[in-house]
């Protein structure tokens, strides 16, 4: 195909001869996972390494009278037991508040608790022991004194004046409120032939990742440097903060992140106990190790979603939606997390609602506020279930009210394909979307009349099903506009480093992170594309501050669109480098030539004419045949970051096929269709599999996953028995489908895929429960969809 | 979370283990499957001085028809009983029930024996001791007891074993023609302990119960036998003897407030169960139809 082109520096570095760009190919990483020769933090060993077990408060609001931990210390094996104020004299405290969130307010946190516990789950003390048996045989002799102080747990209570105020320093528990107002709200609401309203209720869950948050910290004080080993998404964000609270200078920290068994927001974040870890280790001149049970990682790992909103829509006989309204609620915990606060979820919702459709008027207000339970934070599609379920919930329930069926209303709302670049009334602004195109994909998928008609045959049965749809937007490549400008120093560019070696492979460094999702993978298709090797010839190293490029790292569905432009970039320098010196050698020019198949080749007829190999050894030991003056650059370094859209919006819509039994309240998934738009597919199986991974997140959320706290602020369920995740015997099948609009921001056109799974598959599902009760007259609007809250509703028990 | 320190012995028979839990009492715990115990060590809910592990006992393993009875040994395997071709037979509704019990992984290695030892109300096999009328085999101190499945279960993870008993084996009636069963849960997921389950068998005489016996689990501090069922046999059942059974049946619970349900539901979903059971039972498909409680 590109033979018979004349230019080379014409071609789409996309379609150069055997690319791997769209193509499914195997993960460079699979062998060594699958062989279990993946290096994760719980495996390492050190020597001299000691291990922590945290006492932690089984309160949810105390003060801390007294800790005596004599008894403790003389037990076998302890090295040491450090409390909170013990360990302030290594590590300064922080307050996790952004500039751009106007208005969010935080107390300041500690690494270890002093004075007060704030939630169930805080730590009030490091046992520092020779094992993590060791440690917890120690715990249980660290006599602790409480006071109780009455917990705030309610979040619809929390800024009553009756409620205890968690920090008496802020005045109040208001952690943040966003007003939003655009149109003419009041006014489209009268003139709308039906208003329906309803008030969403979201269940705090987490994110369960398989291997817990683990790290350890190895404080070299000969080199006055300390190396972090992490499960993290973002090595130079936990570098940069441990400098800062340690006093260190950021070339004093290296972050090594090696592999990472799952993080989906988990461990994007700085935990207190992290800080403690890197705290210890510098007390104590040794490495120290934590890796979180499964107690400690429900206890402590981010929650997120903990909502109620209450929304309204107005809409006219004809379907056309005049009009959104929203009041949302959220309970974060007793501290805004640090670095990204917990205001962004909120945030999130008030920019994300109604985003699929053409109205515009919109009114949001959003509040945040404390509570004394585990701390909320961004997890995977942060705010977008939210915002999806309150929209797409709105859509049907208006549908319901005019008669109208739930895709013709999606179809004459929508904004068309054709009118881009435009806005959202909250602010946002589209680059190129295909609500209508996926749409109309989905319907054919899921031959949604059939599903219709077998509906209506079913019904005579008794057999209720259901069918139900959502459209949603996604977020993804974001620029600073998220953490940058608020002060946070969370590189949202990334970076790639590619050299030639002595045998014409490639090393590739990249400031991504791999945490499963097959950022290794891309990189490497990238590369070999765009240079023209094997994959097998590229080497890609990451989760190194050391050995990599500085960037951002994994998160926010930024890693192929942001990482994978940068090593699109960088390899095309390579590539021209190479052919410099190239047409050096063979006495050509670099117009003529190309790379493919490892080797140089002529452009014309696809000749060899020099392997990389070749030219590799002439220019690492023989450069003294080269002529005069010429120093071949076999390395290149690009960075990258979208300047012109703060963020890479992508849509996509999908559809849920359940059953219900009236009987019992069981829902039954028989089906789920996804049809997404993330522009450039890199790996379609990547692609796909990160689409039902989030599919199987949002589907968790919609029936099983709940953190259920009593009145006094504690964890009940925090167990792998009672804390339900979705497991693969209730899934359904989930067929994906795309539609493809590239980014032209990028030359690589890839938009972020990670999250869209995430946002809209619990308003699928909610939808076609509520179709499938629709005989019943039974609308629910909250979720998790237990059998208690839909034989509640049906009015059974 | 890790288990405190512990000391280990692996029994080298019957009497052996015996030994040793008379020596050691209540510091002292038996080691079958592991599949409840070990996660309650490292949950450090429990902290056993000594574990006796009899995992390694051939002579508590295996299933055997002897005559009329069908016996049972203690360390005989969840995985061992879904693929017994003589639990087919003689006791299909344990084949049923099994299938339910958590996941191939964790039945490759629980036992029925600590199954039954452990007692967990929501658990399937003591509900199907009940309803297949089940004795359970215990070797203590004092040698061989026999205690029938309804005496058995005492409470939440409660039993008639003492800390020096070991449970060595149960038997069954095998069943007679005209037998028939019903095996149904409702669990969140696959595998999950129950909310309610009903493990019912029965003797069935032309279109009629001569015989019915409900075991439900989950419904309470252990499992119950439902008297209820008393009233459908031997009679033509009718939609309105079914309507009265089941507000029987719904006095005669007393199910627990959990995280999953609450007793109104547990009732609710027992009555559903009923409805089910008998209605697939004496393949009346009428008896289901409208009759939601
Ligand atoms: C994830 C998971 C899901 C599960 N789901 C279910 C489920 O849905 N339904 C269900 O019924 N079970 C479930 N189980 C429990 C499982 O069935 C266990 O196998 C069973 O409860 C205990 O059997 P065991 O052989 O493993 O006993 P162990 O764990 O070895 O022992 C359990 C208890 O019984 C005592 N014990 C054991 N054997 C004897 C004996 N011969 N004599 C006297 N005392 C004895 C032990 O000392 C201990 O106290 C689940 C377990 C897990 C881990």
């Amino acid at each position: 195909m590109s033979s018979i082109r004349s230019n080379p520096e014409t071609l789409s570095v996309l379609d150069r001869p055997n690319s791997y760009i769209g193509k499914t190919v195997p993960r460079p990483n699979l062998d060594r996972l699958l062989q279990g020769r993946g290096t994760y933090v719980s495996d390492m060993e050190l020597p001299r390494m000691a291990h922590v077990a945290f006492l932690r408060s089984p309160h949810a609001h105390a003060e801390i009278v007294s800790i005596d931990a004599s008894a403790a210390k003389q037990m076998a094996g302890v090295i040491a037991v450090v409390t909170g104020k013990e360990l302030s004299a290594v590590i300064t405290p922080w307050v996790g508040v952004l500039s751009h969130l106007k208005g969010l307010k935080s107390a300041p946190q500690s690494a270890i608790a002093i004075d007060r516990v704030c939630w169930q789950g805080e730590a009030v003390a490091a046992i520092v022991a020779t094992s993590r048996a060791a440690a917890e045989d120690a715990a249980e002799h660290v006599a602790v004194e409480y006071r109780e102080i009455e917990a705030v747990t309610d979040m619809r209570t929390a800024l009553d004046p009756a409620t205890p105020v968690i920090h008496a320093s802020l005045g109040d528990n208001l952690a943040w409120e966003r007003v939003h107002d655009a149109g003419a709200v009041d006014e489209a609401f009268a003139g709308s032939d039906a208003v329906v309203e309803a008030e969403f209720i979201f269940g705090r869950h987490t994110g369960v990742t398989l291997e817990p948050r683990s790290v350890v910290a190895d404080w070299n004080a000969a080199e006055a440097r300390l190396t972090i080993y992490q499960g993290t998404q973002a090595p130079h964000m936990v570098q940069n903060i441990a400098a800062l609270h340690l006093g260190l200078k950021e070339s004093q920290v290296r972050v090594v992140c090696k592999d990472v068994g799952g993080s989906f927001g988990i461990k994007v974040h700085i935990y207190a106990d992290e800080m403690a870890i890197y705290a210890l280790s510098k007390l104590l001149r040794r490495p120290i190790k934590f890796v979180a049970d499964r107690v400690e990682s429900f206890n402590t790992d981010i929650h997120a979603r903990d909502h109620r909103c209450k929304g309204k829509i107005g809409v006219k006989r004809d379907g056309s939606i005049t009009a959104f309204e929203i009041d949302d609620l959220t309970g974060i915990g007793p501290y805004s997390m640090y670095p990204r606060t917990s205001a962004i979820e909120a945030n999130q919702v008030v920019n994300l609602v109604g985003g699929p459709y053409t109205n515009k008027n919109y009114r949001a207000r959003a509040r945040v506020v404390y509570q004394n339970k585990n701390v909320m934070c961004q997890y995977r599609a942060v705010g977008h279930p939210i915002a999806c379920s309150v929209t797409e919930g709105l859509v049907d329930l208006a549908a319901m009210k005019i008669g109208m069926d739930p895709v013709e209303i999606r179809r004459r709302n929508l904004i068309a394909d054709d009118a881009y670049p435009c806005g959202s009334p909250s602010g946002l602004r589209f680059e190129q979307l295909s609500h209508h195109a996926s749409l109309a994909k989905i319907v054919e998928m899921m031959d949604y009349q059939a599903l219709r008609t077998e509906q209506a045959a079913l019904r005579k049965k008794g057999v209720h099903r259901g069918i139900g749809i959502a459209s949603f937007i996604e977020v993804t490549n974001p620029s600073a506009a998220f953490y940058g400008v608020g002060g946070a120093r969370i590189s949202s560019q990334d970076g790639v480093a590619v050299r030639l070696d002595a045998q014409g492979s490639v090393i590739c460094q990249t400031s991504i992170t791999e945490q499963g999702q097959g950022s290794e993978s891309l990189t490497a298709q990238i590369v070999g594309s765009v240079l023209g090797v094997s994959m097998d010839r590229v080497r890609v190293i990451l989760g190194d501050t050391d050995m990599t490029p500085y960037g951002g790292g994994t998160w926010a569905s930024r890693g192929a669109g942001i990482g994978g432009e940068a090593a699109l970039q960088a390899t095309k320098i390579l590539r021209k480098n190479i052919l410099d010196v190239a047409a050096v050698i063979l006495q050509s020019t670099p117009a003529e030539l190309d790379i493919a198949g490892n080797a140089v080749v002529n452009v014309g007829d696809g000749a060899p004419r020099i392997e990389l190999n070749e030219l590799a050894r002439i220019v690492y030991f023989r450069p003294d045949t080269l002529p005069p003056g010429i120093q071949p650059e076999l390395m290149a370094t690009k960075h990258f970051v979208p300047r012109e859209y703060p963020f890479a919006f992508t849509n996509g819509v999908q559809a849920a096929w359940v059953e219900v039994d009236t009987d019992s309240g069981f829902v039954k998934l028989l089906k789920h269709w996804v049809v997404e738009d993330c522009g450039t597919i890199i790996n379609p199986q990547l692609v796909d599999e990160q689409i039902r991974g989030g599919v199987v997140q949002g589907l968790g959320a919609a029936l099983f996953e709940k953190c259920i706290y009593d009145e006094r602020g504690q964890l009940t369920n925090a167990n792998m028995a009672d804390y339900l995740v979705p497991m693969s015997g209730e899934m359904p099948d989930i067929d994906v489908g795309h539609v493809v609009s590239p980014t032209r921001e990028s030359e690589l056109g890839a938009k972020g895929a990670g999250e869209a799974g995430t946002a809209g598959a619990a308003a699928a599902v909610t939808n076609a429960v509520n179709d499938a009760l629709s005989p019943f007259g039974t609308i629910i609007t909250e979720i998790p969809l237990t059998p208690q809250v839909i034989l509640t509703a049906m009015g059974r028990i | 979370m890790k288990a405190s320190a512990f000391a280990y012995a692996r029994a080298t028979s019957v009497a052996n283990a015996l030994e040793l839990l008379v020596l050691h009492g209540e510091k002292a715990r038996v080691l079958s499957g592991g599949q409840s115990l070990i996660p309650a060590i490292n949950l450090r809910l429990v902290a056993p001085e000594l574990i006796v592990d009899i995992s390694d006992l051939k002579e508590l393993r295996g299933i055997a028809v002897k005559g009329e009875t069908l016996v049972i040994g203690a360390l005989t395997r969840h995985a061992d009983l879904l693929k017994s071709s003589d639990i087919v037979k003689c006791a299909p509704l344990l084949k049923a029930a099994v299938a339910h019990v958590a996941h191939p992984a964790i039945r490759n290695r629980g036992t029925i024996g600590g199954s039954l030892a452990q007692a967990d109300p929501a658990s399937e096999l003591p509900a199907c001791m009940l309803a297949l009328g089940a004795t359970i085999v215990v070797r203590g101190p004092g040698g061989e007891r026999r205690i029938a499945a309804e005496d058995f279960f005492t409470g939440i993870y409660e039993t008639k074993l003492a800390p020096q008993d070991l449970l060595v084996a149960l038997e069954l009636p095998v069943a007679r023609k005209g037998s028939a069963h019903f095996f149904q849960e409702f669990a969140r997921r696959h595998g999950d302990y129950a909310i309610v389950g009903l493990a019912a068998q029965a003797l069935l005489q032309g279109d009629r119960f001569a015989d019915l016996r409900l075991g439900y689990f989950a419904v309470g501090d252990k499992p119950v036998l439902a008297k209820a069922a008393g009233r459908l046999t031997g009679v033509a059942v009718t939609p309105a003897l079914l309507a009265e059974v089941s507000d029987a049946l719904s006095d005669e619970l007393d199910p627990q407030q959990d995280q999953q349900a609450t007793p109104a539901m547990r009732r609710h979903l027992a009555k559903v169960l009923l409805r089910r059971s008998v209605a697939t039972l004496l393949n009346r498909p009428d008896l289901q139809a409208g009759a939601t409680a």
